[in-house]
């Protein structure tokens, strides 16, 4: 490493000092000179007509300003919420796209719909005054979940989404699919529900609207993981808004997880309504705000089968899934369930032939999309579960059956039978790392000593395999997706050496400032003080698609090298100039540019202070400045993969599980920053082990009134929940196909570990016959289980 | 109905004239423009707005400013030294990496220092159930876990110091 601060350090944080001294700037932290607040009114009902509205009280109240409603809106011609993707039904007719309105019109479809927002002097008044909108509603049948959805007699969430369905999809050869049951000498079967989680980013969203009358510009100050893109489908779609009229800034954001990608209401609403009051409008979320407005996350119900010749090879695996699209298309939900789902159903497996089939559904439930993982934690749940019960059915060690069907390394590159082609990956060596890590060949000693105790003794293992970095874009276009999906960086070397870098991608927690500085370090042999990030602002950066889907350093770290290769050319010239050499006889190091055989050079500082200052370029054929732009299309997705293994302890007096052991081994390519890589993986996994044991959204099937609404009923992973963690990577496999070899690391955690922890929770309950349970393995769905399943007990 | 509220923060002797129900959160965020202090669930649960009330850690979202009449308090911008030297547990989160959006970390950092003045030798065990009442979604607790340990340690170390001069 020829630079400390370079590829592959552990630099400490640069954004830390902010943070930990108070000086980060979320959007509430911000203030503006005459700003008013908003609190929105929303309903209480999960179905109903809005029959009229009277601001009346609420306008008499102290401080209020305006209560502007749908009504408003749709007088200012204000459009619907976009939805970013399109999917087709198997007979080919498009997704049911029903309109979204900020501000509902004449029907809400769930608790949390907002109807009106009330603006006042300050964030009392406006919440006092809410309280005073009087809203006629007549109350409809609600649908509370996405079984009730497909029932007949349901109630129908829009009325021109016939059977409450948005798309009923399918993917894979079910011929061939079908033939291989046909022929199969034994057949694993599951039925399992993936919960809906709360995403639940400690920061609540906030919108701060700004209008300049003398100008005409407007200014969103959001918290957002993807300012770009918020500026587009709220400039081009929502407020009709010219671009060069639309600053759209996300700055220091609390964490995202996927909710805070999303186009929202809110952000629509407080921009055009500053226009409409003439000063800036300010609302941030209460908790209870976010648990019924955040996009939320999984939602799943589905039925597996693998099929398996004699000796456990798998032969075929067939997937029905039932997904919950909520109340309204949030701005990705559609292709969550499909292409982040679906095309990972192969996992680390050569099963040769998949046939996965997803209905898609409205419900009278808050929208969900993305949530960490997104579709990919619902892939590796559902396979990895499959696969310890085709264990149970062939009698076969648990990582025996995996070995067997594993893809080999050397099969590599290979193209799934559901659409996607992995680069690289050698999952046995995955496996043969992680082993050792939890002692496995001590495991059924430690198992009896458990039970010794009176303690049943669990080890689950979950290997996965996901798509990073939405790519490329011609083929995300030609499954949906509206936008290509690359990324833009900027590099531009200031006269006296120092660097400034724009990004498309966006930080809320990920660590850019460090890990992007470190990619210029190491490159131009630049000191890292000296190499500023900036990003998540729409007037400074050219443009971005934002981070999400663990893209920003395969595609947005692309796009920088991509910007410092041309950097590194025109400064090869400016040197062939300087030095009056032939720019063929300029050879580049660590940001020195020598005539190759001589002992004459250049740094990169003083090539660009010529750069700025010159006298005597060649005006033909070298202009001035040393300021370059790129935009990086990747050529295929990236594939982190690995292997997590969790031992856990069950007192099955309480049924409450104790995780004793949690090894994470991971492939991520290539790292530029090993501390911040492994706090990823620690993060994503407590994410995963929240949803295994703890994290549950549930809303009343038949009211649809949201039953978890708080972190008194929600239950959040804390300190003292969960373990510390055993985590190793390996270098072996660096991605094929981008510049710096790299694969994602933001999810991985997420993705493994909630398998992991249910196949160990399984395993521990597999004396007492239990093949399977949904998650979240509570203590009283533990004790309640082993009950049911001890006679004895039972009859108590 | 309005009152007045004086207290020190910071070191520093303020007084302003509030709406009764003004909690201590927003009296420092709204009305001082300390938005180090930041507000993550409106149930008491979270911790992101823990604060020092003369010297013991409270959750200024659900204390009110007249409550805190004529205490002592201290927000995570009154926690490094005068000269920016940063608090040994500040510094500790820094080099374990205890921190990824931030959100949650100066709430973290204020009941991290209140734990560690109550148990100055804390164990994972005691650390892990002594930051029960602030949620963190994204470091896992894992690094937090070692930067609390680590400054518990390094508090330990610069107390004795002058000990160890004399």
């Amino acid at each position: 490493m020829a630079n400390p601060n370079g590829i592959g350090a552990s630099v400490r944080r640069r954004e830390d000092q902010r943070f930990l001294t108070g000086r980060g700037n979320y959007t509430d932290d911000f203030k503006r000179p005459n700003m008013t607040h908003a609190v929105h009114v929303r309903s209480p009902y999960a179905h109903a007509r809005v029959l009229g509205i009277d601001p009346a009280d609420a306008l008499a109240m102290p401080g209020v300003v305006a209560v502007l409603t749908g009504a408003d809106m749709e007088a200012d011609k204000v459009g619907s919420l976009p939805c970013g993707w399109q999917i087709h039904s198997k007979d080919g007719s498009p997704m049911k796209e029903p309109p979204h309105y900020p501000l509902a019109r004449d029907r809400v479809r769930y608790v949390g719909d907002a109807v009106a927002v009330v603006i006042a002097e300050t964030r009392e008044q406006a919440r006092d005054a809410a309280e005073m909108v009087v809203v006629d509603y007549e109350e409809l049948p609600a649908v509370g979940s996405s079984t009730r959805a497909i029932d007949g007699a349901a109630t129908l969430v829009h009325d021109d989404a016939p059977g409450n369905v948005c798309y009923d999809w399918h993917l894979g050869d079910k011929a061939a699919v079908d033939a291989a049951f046909a022929q199969a000498a034994h057949v694993a079967r599951i039925d399992l529900v993936n919960q809906r989680l709360v995403p639940n980013a400690m920061e609540p969203r906030a919108a701060l609207g700004e209008y300049d009358a003398s100008s005409g510009e407007y200014t969103l100050t959001t918290t957002s993981q993807n300012p770009h893109v918020i500026r587009l489908l709220m400039g081009a779609f929502v407020l009709g808004i010219p671009e060069h009229k639309l600053r759209v800034v996300a700055p220091d954001v609390g964490g995202g997880f996927g909710s805070k990608i999303f186009h929202y209401g809110e952000e629509a609403v407080v921009t055009w309504a500053a226009r409409k009051i003439g000063r800036p409008v300010k609302w941030t979320a209460d908790r209870s705000e976010s648990f019924l407005t955040d996009a939320h996350g999984r939602d799943h119900v589905s039925h597996a089968e693998m099929a398996m010749d004699a000796d456990g090879n798998f032969l075929a695996l067939r997937v029905s899934t039932l997904a919950n699209m909520g109340a309204y298309l949030s701005t990705f939900a559609p292709s969550i369930p499909t292409y982040l789902y679906a095309t990972l159903l192969a996992g680390q497996y050569k099963t040769p032939a998949i046939y996965a089939e997803v209905k898609a559904v409205f419900t009278n439930t808050s929208p969900v999309d993305a949530y960490r993982g997104a579709g990919r934690p619902e892939a590796c749940y559902l396979i990895e579960r499959l696969v310890d019960v085709a264990a149970g059915v062939m009698g076969m060690d648990k990582t025996e059956i995996r070995r067997r069907n594993f893809v080999p390394a050397d099969a590599m590159p290979y193209q799934t039978p559901v659409a996607l082609q992995y680069d690289t990956g050698d999952f046995a060596k995955n496996l043969d790392i992680a082993l050792p890590l939890v002692d496995y060949p001590g495991f059924q000693q430690r198992r009896a000593e458990s039970k010794a105790r009176g303690k049943l003794r669990g080890i689950g293992f979950a290997t996965y395999i996901e798509a990073c970095g939405i790519a490329p874009s011609n083929v995300a276009g030609a499954l949906g997706a509206r936008a290509g999906l690359y990324e833009c960086a900027e590099v531009r070397f200031h006269p006296t050496g120092s660097v400034t870098v724009f990004t498309g991608s966006h930080s809320h927690g990920q660590g850019h400032e460090t890990t992007f500085a470190q990619i210029v370090a190491e490159r131009f042999g630049v000191p890292i003080e000296n190499v500023e990030i900036v990003h998540g602002d729409t007037n400074k950066i050219p443009f971005g698609m934002g981070t999400y889907g663990s893209r920003s350093l395969a595609v947005g770290g692309s796009a920088l090298v991509k910007a410092m290769d041309k950097v590194e050319r025109k400064a090869k010239k400016i040197a062939a100039h300087m030095l009056e050499a032939a720019e063929t006889d300029i050879e580049v190091k660590d940001g020195r540019f020598t005539v190759a055989g001589t002992d004459k050079s250049l740094g990169i500082g003083d090539i660009a202070l010529q750069a700025y200052v010159p006298h005597n370029f060649p005006l033909d054929e070298l202009e001035p400045g040393l300021d370059e732009q790129a935009f990086y299309d990747p050529k295929n997705f990236t594939y982190p993969n690995g292997c997590h293994v969790c031992e856990l302890e069950i007192d099955p007096d309480t049924g409450v599980t104790t995780i004793v052991n949690f090894a994470a081994v991971d492939d991520f390519g290539n790292v530029i920053n090993p501390l911040i890589v492994e706090g990823q993986v620690h993060g994503g996994l407590v994410q995963g082990i929240g949803q295994a044991l703890y994290e549950n959204c549930v809303y009343d099937e038949e009211s649809g009134q949201l039953v978890t609404g708080s972190y008194m009923d929600y239950c959040m992973p804390r300190a003292d929940d969960v373990p510390s963690f055993t985590v190793r990577y390996h270098e072996d496999q660096p991605c094929t196909h981008n510049p710096l070899g790299v694969k994602g690391c933001g999810e991985a955690g997420t993705i493994g570990a909630a398998a992991a922890v249910m196949n160990a929770v399984v395993d521990a309950l597999s004396d007492y016959g239990i093949t399977h349970m949904d998650m979240p393995a509570t203590p009283e769905k533990v004790w309640r289980t082993i009950r049911d399943a001890t006679p004895a007990l039972a009859a108590e | 109905m309005s009152c007045t509220v004086s207290m020190t923060v910071n070191g520093k002797t303020v007084s302003r004239e509030v709406e009764e129900r003004t909690l201590l959160v927003a009296f420092l965020r709204e009305h001082l423009g300390l938005t180090g202090t930041h507000v993550g669930c409106d149930t008491s649960q979270c911790g992101a707005c823990v604060v020092h009330v003369d010297g013991r850690s409270v959750k200024s979202c659900t204390t009110l400013a007249i409550q805190a009449d004529g205490a002592t308090v201290t927000t995570i911008e009154g926690l490094a030294a005068a000269d920016g030297t940063l608090h040994p547990m500040q510094a500790a989160f820094r080099e374990h990496h205890g921190l990824q959006c931030g959100f949650c970390t100066p709430g973290m950092v204020m009941s991290a220092v209140d734990l560690v003045r109550e148990n100055p030798n804390p164990t994972e065990a005691d650390i892990r159930e002594g930051l029960e009442g602030n949620i963190c979604r994204c470091t896992g607790y894992h690094n937090i876990v070692k930067a609390v340990k680590a400054g518990a340690d390094a508090m330990q170390g610069a107390q004795a110091a002058p000990v160890a001069a004399e």
